[in-house]
């Protein structure tokens, strides 16, 4: 600085300022997991960013193909474990599409339910922590409020708060008490909008939230199909593609709901789509509560669904078929199949591969957040450093499903 | 077959498996429709010109996902699979083509920028080299990984461990040592064709085999069976002395220990009267 006299300006025209690199977690509270951006940026301005992901890579699909169809079942829960009933969700669609298994009504019913009170239940998480990262913190705690409603619904259903492992392929593993229901439905008419809408009421119309998520990150509708943009990502670029409208699995072709649809296609009309589907799936949970039918709650085929435990008692036939089914697990016609559904987070796929044995023989899952990730490069490009949480926020990335 | 399931039902477009594969021509090597799915194998040389004909002219603008598949027995082992998603006629397919470790599959990132990352995790994972990929680099596993651990020859438990030494003050990578042997249960039922040997069946390999006999016994005339009286008497000849006789000695037996007198019980306690309890 010995040089540099008062009245001259701090950067002179010759110095040449180059661009610096810097890291971006894996341990950064924005990050929402283990995630590492190199950044390159010229003073606050993204020039570059390089996700490295991996850094949560359990080695899922190869563990799966070691496990009997059921044992692998619990391993989905663990992909995404913010909507982990959306995991399993595909998973036992695509067993049932090889077995080509009938599915009772009332197991289709429930298994709605519960994927739209899964959405919710994800909603709150990524809603509460995208406001977080640009900067609010009330919100957050009562969002999670209803989160912690919705994970004692399925501590009620399961037995277990998070990794439910509920859904089996024919049905559900077990039928849910009818108080249950009745308080889901309580909950629903008034709690859970007292909540959201107070909570959202703070966010939507606020100036600092706006400032921070409108007109950031504004992908186009061609980019969006390009980077194989799914669910809320490419709803908010202004495509009405839902798989539960135009590809409806169980019983979401007798559901009645809208498909909220984004105009300006920036953080800020990804965050009003998952809001408006929250109250879309609280709209589609009345509904099932209010048709479902009485009945089984999984198929009777001795083959793939374990039989009761009173009827084991009398029956020989059904003691030997559920020691088959806990040891060796059922067989699987040989064939191949994609299935996705709509998860929270976009479309979820199973692509499973069998070879006729008890164990598949390859099981790839499509994970939502891959491809959302990899447009975050292009996505940052010439936005500022911090829009880039915001951003990263709206993706809505959980990285036990991403790096599975 | 009647579909009964409950997953999910896109269009169903009559015939249209017959006309991809007449639009796709020489590219084409077979079609298959089963389960609801419709897969297209195409030449592997040409899968990116295949792609760009199935997204430009009949409307699959999303690759939605890449697949690798391992089959170690056959001669080009690796399947690569590509989804293919079409919005507007709400269909899906499956096209893949096929390859081995050293025969590259061009990139389809020329049509989808999304595919970049589909193809580094197959690359990865299995080692299937995309000839144009920019940016060909691993992408789930560790950084300095060595091996394609997705292949059915990669063993499950890996070859490295990492723990963090309290010594060294770093985490450092180790052989795996397993305290307990891998194991894998096999199901398949014997009579079902199962390709394993029976535990104790490996013996039975080892032994001699019987030696040919010259004259295959026969039984055509009762002597031949070799029953009847001659052999019963010669049955009933002893082989052997017989039982040991009991021997007679004056030698007193020990006989049984007398019983322990049983002690007298005790008188039982006086118990102190604490007033009245009621």
């Amino acid at each position: 600085m010995s040089g540099l006299a008062l009245d001259q300006a701090p950067t002179t025209g010759d110095e040449v300022i180059t661009n610096y690199t810097i890291n971006f977690g894996p341990q950064h509270p924005a990050a929402h997991g283990v995630l590492r951006m190199v950044m390159e940026l010229d003073g606050e301005i993204i020039e570059r960013i390089d996700p490295h992901i991996g850094l949560l890579h359990r080695g899922t699909e190869k563990l799966i193909e070691y496990k009997t169809y059921l044992q692998a079942l619990p391993y989905f829960d663990r992909l995404d474990y913010c909507s982990p009933l959306a995991m399993e969700h595909s998973y036992v669609l695509a067993i049932e599409k090889l077995l080509n298994i009938e599915v009772p009504l009332r197991a289709q019913y429930l298994r709605v339910l519960f994927a739209e009170l899964t959405r919710i239940c994800n909603h709150m998480l990524n809603m509460g922590s995208h406001v977080m990262d640009v900067g609010a913190m009330t919100p957050n705690l009562w969002l999670f409020e209803i989160r912690e409603d919705c994970l004692n619904f399925f501590e009620r259903a399961s037995g277990a708060r998070m990794h439910s492992a509920w859904y089996r392929p024919g049905g559900v593993h077990q039928d849910v008490p009818l108080k249950l229901l009745t308080d889901i439905g309580d909950w629903l008419d008034k709690r859970m909008p007292e909540l959201f809408e107070d909570a959202m009421s703070l966010v939507i119309d606020n100036r600092i939230f706006k400032q921070r998520n409108v007109d950031i990150a504004v992908v186009s509708k061609d980019d969006a199909v390009r980077w194989g943009f799914s669910g809320p990502m490419i709803r908010a670029a202004g495509v009405p593609w839902d798989l539960r409208k135009s590809q409806p699995y169980d019983v979401y072709d007798r559901m009645e709901f809208d498909v909220p649809v984004g105009t300006n296609s920036d953080c800020y009309d990804r965050f009003m789509v998952r809001v408006e589907e929250v109250r879309q799936s609280a709209r589609i949970i009345k509904q099932c509560l209010a048709e479902m039918p009485e009945g089984p709650i999984a198929s009777d085929d001795r083959k793939v669904v374990p039989p009761k435990r009173a009827e084991m008692k009398s029956s020989m036939e059904a003691l030997i078929h559920h020691f088959k089914l806990y040891t060796e697990g059922f067989h699987v016609p040989a064939g191949e199949v994609y299935v996705a559904t709509e998860s929270p987070k976009g479309e979820f796929g199973v692509y499973l591969v069998s070879d006729g044995s008890n164990k598949p023989y390859r099981c790839k899952i499509r994970p939502t957040a891959f491809s959302h990730l990899q447009a975050m490069d292009f996505m940052c490009k010439g936005h500022m450093l911090p829009d880039a949480t915001a951003i990263l926020g709206a993706i809505d990335v959980v990285f036990g499903e991403c790096d599975r | 077959m009647t579909v009964v399931h409950a997953a999910p039902k896109s269009a169903q477009i009559d015939g249209i498996a017959d006309t991809l594969a007449k639009a796709l021509g020489t590219m084409l090597i077979h079609t298959k429709e089963e389960h609801g799915e419709i897969v297209i194998g195409v030449e592997r040389e040409r899968i990116e010109d295949a792609l760009q004909l199935l997204r430009d002219e009949h409307d699959y603008q999303q690759l939605m996902e890449i697949a690798g598949v391992d089959y170690p027995a056959r001669d080009e082992r690796f399947d690569v699979v590509y989804m293919l998603l079409s919005l507007t006629k709400n269909h899906r397919i499956m096209v893949k083509c096929r390859a081995a470790e050293d025969t590259p599959v061009p990139t389809v990132t020329t049509l989808w920028p999304v595919a970049g990352w589909l193809e580094r995790e197959v690359y990865d994972l299995y080692g299937v080299i995309f000839a144009g990929n920019p940016d060909l680099r691993r992408i789930l596993t560790d950084y300095g990984f060595e091996g394609h651990p997705f292949r059915k020859d990669f063993p499950l438990t890996g070859y490295q461990e990492l723990r963090y030494s309290e010594e060294a003050k770093r985490v450092v990578y180790e052989p795996v040592e397993l305290a307990q042997d891998f194991r894998t249960f096999e199901f398949m039922s014997p009579w079902e064709g199962a390709d394993y040997v029976l535990p104790g069946d490996e013996k039975a390999a080892q032994a001699p085999a019987t030696p040919p006999v010259a004259e295959p016994k026969t039984t055509d005339k009762p002597a031949d069976t070799g029953a009847g009286e001659k052999t019963n008497a010669r049955a009933a000849k002893k082989a052997s002395n017989g039982s040991p006789a009991q021997t007679k000695s004056r030698k007193k037996e020990p006989e049984a220990p007398a019983p322990t007198e049983s002690r007298p019980a005790r008188k039982p306690r006086a118990k102190k009267s604490q007033g009245d309890p009621e």
